[in-house]
């Protein structure tokens, strides 16, 4: 991306000239350090434009292409739409602490703020921000070294989400969930939410989006985690977006020692999902296990793309996406793991596995290795198949019907990513997402 | 009385290759019958013909259960109208529970039967009984479907899903197949239980071994895809003596 410089000016898109547009008229505002923080966003951002197939990270999603108009940033939500999000469905059923967003802007009515556990912090990015809250206006855009232009657009225009600070040795137990509501106007929503668990600190973030199918909406999503030594988070990320929702979101967590990431993605809809993970392990001991699941029909596409920096002794990582294709969906996996000289004992695992339901859909897989230590175990390997017509027989010769054999074999195997999540109530939502996605094929 | 299982001059193939060449079987309620013969004769090809398995396709004749034309029903159309395969390899299905899969199975039959439902707690009741009798450990189906079971718990576990389902005509495809002699007793026990005047069982095996334990009242010998000959049980011992030779020679 670097090089972008040497050539000639390129002729900007429809898209890339409405973001500098608006960029433009949104410098302003906010305090001067992060008016600096945006702008040196945005330049890093103009350098290369919108990525394209050209651009291997994002080979298979060519986000010049795919991104024709950019929509209006988002206005704060009527009412209506207000009202609208109180029967937000996604996991409605677990006992977690809601953080309600509509349309792009917290809103506190929905939310539960309520007798926060000792220790535990939580502030809306924009009062942050406005506060110039100083571990916000450190750490934000700071926690990894990310050279990608979806991420430095979310910094350049970043306009809500939250701050969640849990304190050293604090363990809640309650899951935080962030709820992601689509509003009813086409719009833009730039949602960031930086995330510190303190030494030996252990918690659990939920991010769910969700949208209605006639909603015209694009999200650009981004989070940041620092797990400081010893500290464990398990992080659950569910997009059911509406049909023409395009949503990319970026995923930057650091690692020290002994830290202990665990990070489950489910897609259920939306025209385009990009998911990008950039996981810094610096620390020795530390583990990042990965799992991802997609359900996708129709011209859905899904890209999960991974970036695992090993840059310490013995650390893990584990990555595990599934994906079940119907139609002419498509799902993209792209895994790169570097271990770094020094980062001896690594132990860093990738795979990918697919189910194919339909002819017409289709997997693109892409692991590369960069290794530069001599004492270490990587691994990749993906798969691509259609349910075994064996197993589908001997489940009907027991009396089940094709369509619920099926079904259940599907869920088997999706049910693999699932089964780790540590929360049973947790655990149990996401299984009844997927079959009722499945059963309404 | 109408037969339980009926098959009038049967002929069936598998990718284009005719395997069974007019095959005539009668299985009447409360009957036992068993079928053996050489490797090759087309004997797990009757089963997979009878259950529906996709690629058996069946090219003349007719195989009737209960009265009923079993091409015209779909797989686990004819598990609800009573058939029931044990299989000789059961498959693993990792991810499905077993008692998910049980109570999928029982409900399905029951519910295309217009029967009522059983509860959860009916059905662990039930599965915990046959469990006994099978001298199955209960924390073994609490893992999905036979996935790190023994050939011989396999075939356990076969048989206590027969005995779940209640069918009105089993077939065994050597479930002798891979047992030991503690196993072959334990699952000839299950299957005596299945033994009434309702019910027709048919017990397909390359051995007389099995009909130690489960006495047949009829046995037939199969050769190159039909009935060469039917007998009494002691035409099992015959053939433990001479072996299948002739009805080979016989076939061709």
């Amino acid at each position: 991306m670097g090089n972008a410089q040497a050539t000639p000016a390129r002729k900007l898109t429809d898209a890339e000239a409405r973001l500098a547009e608006i960029f433009a008229m949104q410098q302003s505002a906010g305090a001067p350090q992060l008016a600096k923080l945006r702008t040196a966003a945005f330049d890093a951002f103009s350098k290369t434009g919108l990525p394209n197939r050209r651009d291997e990270a994002w080979k298979y999603t060519d986000l010049r292409a795919l991104l024709r108009d950019v929509k209006p940033l988002a206005e704060p939500p009527e009412d209506s739409a207000k009202q609208g999000a109180r029967s937000a469905a996604v996991l409605e059923g677990v006992a977690s602490r809601r953080l309600v967003f509509v349309g792009g802007y917290f809103v506190p009515e929905l939310s539960d703020l309520a007798d926060l556990e000792a220790g535990l912090s939580v502030m809306s990015l924009s009062e942050a921000l406005a506060k110039g809250d100083a571990a916000a206006m450190t750490q934000i855009g700071n926690v990894g070294e990310v050279d990608d232009p979806a991420f430095a657009l979310n910094t350049a225009f970043m306009g809500e989400g939250v701050v969640i600070r849990v304190g050293a040795g604090i363990c809640v137990d309650r899951p935080i969930q962030l709820v992601f509501v689509a509003g009813a106007q086409p719009a833009t929503y730039f949602l960031r939410s930086l995330v510190i668990v303190e030494k030996g600190a252990r918690a659990t973030l939920i991010e769910s989006f969700e949208g209605e199918t006639a909603q015209e909406y694009h999200v650009n999503a981004a989070t940041e985690v620092v797990l400081e030594e010893g500290a464990s988070l398990e992080r659950l990320k569910i997009s059911r977006e509406g049909a023409a929702a395009m949503h990319v979101s970026t995923f930057v967590a650091s690692l020290a020692a002994d830290a202990q990431l665990s990070d489950f993605g489910f897609n259920l809809g939306g025209a385009v999902l990009r998911n990008q993970f950039f996981i810094n392990i610096n620390g020795q001991g530390a583990h990042a296990g990965l799992r991802g699941a997609n359900i996708l029909k129709g011209k859905e596409h899904a890209d999960a793309t991974l970036f695992l920096d090993h840059a310490a002794e013995r650390s893990e990582s584990k990555a595990l996406f599934k994906s079940v294709l119907d139609d002419s969906s498509q799902a993209v996996f792209q895994g790169k793991i570097l271990v770094r000289p020094g980062a001896q004992k690594t132990d860093a695992r990738m795979m990918a596995r697919t189910l194919l339901l339909s002819e017409g859909a289709q997997a693109n897989c892409k692991p590369e290795l960069e290794i530069f230590a001599d004492d270490v175990q990587c691994a990749h390997g993906s798969t691509v198949g259609a349910l075994d017509e064996n197993l589908i027989f001997y489940l009907m010769a027991r009396g089940i019907p094709q369509a619920e054999a099926q079904s259940l074999l599907t869920e088997a195997f999706v049910g693999e990513v699932i089964d780790a999540v540590a929360d049973r109530s947790v655990r149990e939502a996401l299984t009844g997402l997927v079959s009722e996605r499945l059963r309404t094929r | 009385m109408t037969a339980l299982l009926e098959i009038r001059d049967l002929k069936a193939e598998i990718a284009g290759k005719q395997i069974l060449n007019g095959y005539d079987l009668t299985v009447k309620a409360g009957e036992v019958h068993a079928i053996m013969g050489p490797n090759g004769s087309g004997k797990s090809t009757l089963s997979y013909v009878l259950s529906g398995r996709p690629g058996y396709k069946i090219t003349e004749g007719q195989a009737l259960l209960a009265g009923a034309d079993l091409s015209q029903m779909s797989v686990d159309e004819r598990a609800a109208a009573g058939l029931f395969l044990a299989f000789q390899y059961p498959l693993e299905v990792p991810g499905v529970a077993t008692m998910t899969f049980l109570r999928a199975a029982l409900n399905a039959q029951r519910k295309k039967r217009g029967e009522e439902e059983m509860s959860s707690p009916d059905l662990i009741k039930r599965v915990k009984e046959l469990a006994k009798i099978l001298d199955m450990d209960m924390e073994m189906l609490r893992r999905p479907v036979n996935v790190g079971f023994s050939g011989g718990e396999k075939k356990r576990a076969e048989t206590l899903q027969m005995m779940l389902l209640e069918p009105k005509l089993c077939i065994l495809d050597e479930t002798d197949s891979g047992l030991d002699i503690d196993a072959l007793k334990v699952v000839s026990n299950g299957v005596n239980q299945l033994r009434s005047k309702d019910r027709g069982i048919v017990v397909i095996t390359h051995y007389q071994r099995l009909l130690d334990y489960i006495t047949p009242d009829v046995v037939h010998v199969q050769s190159a895809g039909r009935i060469v000959r039917t007998g009494g049980k002691e035409l099992a011992l015959e053939l433990e003596e001479t072996g299948y030779a002739r009805y080979q020679s016989e076939a061709a």
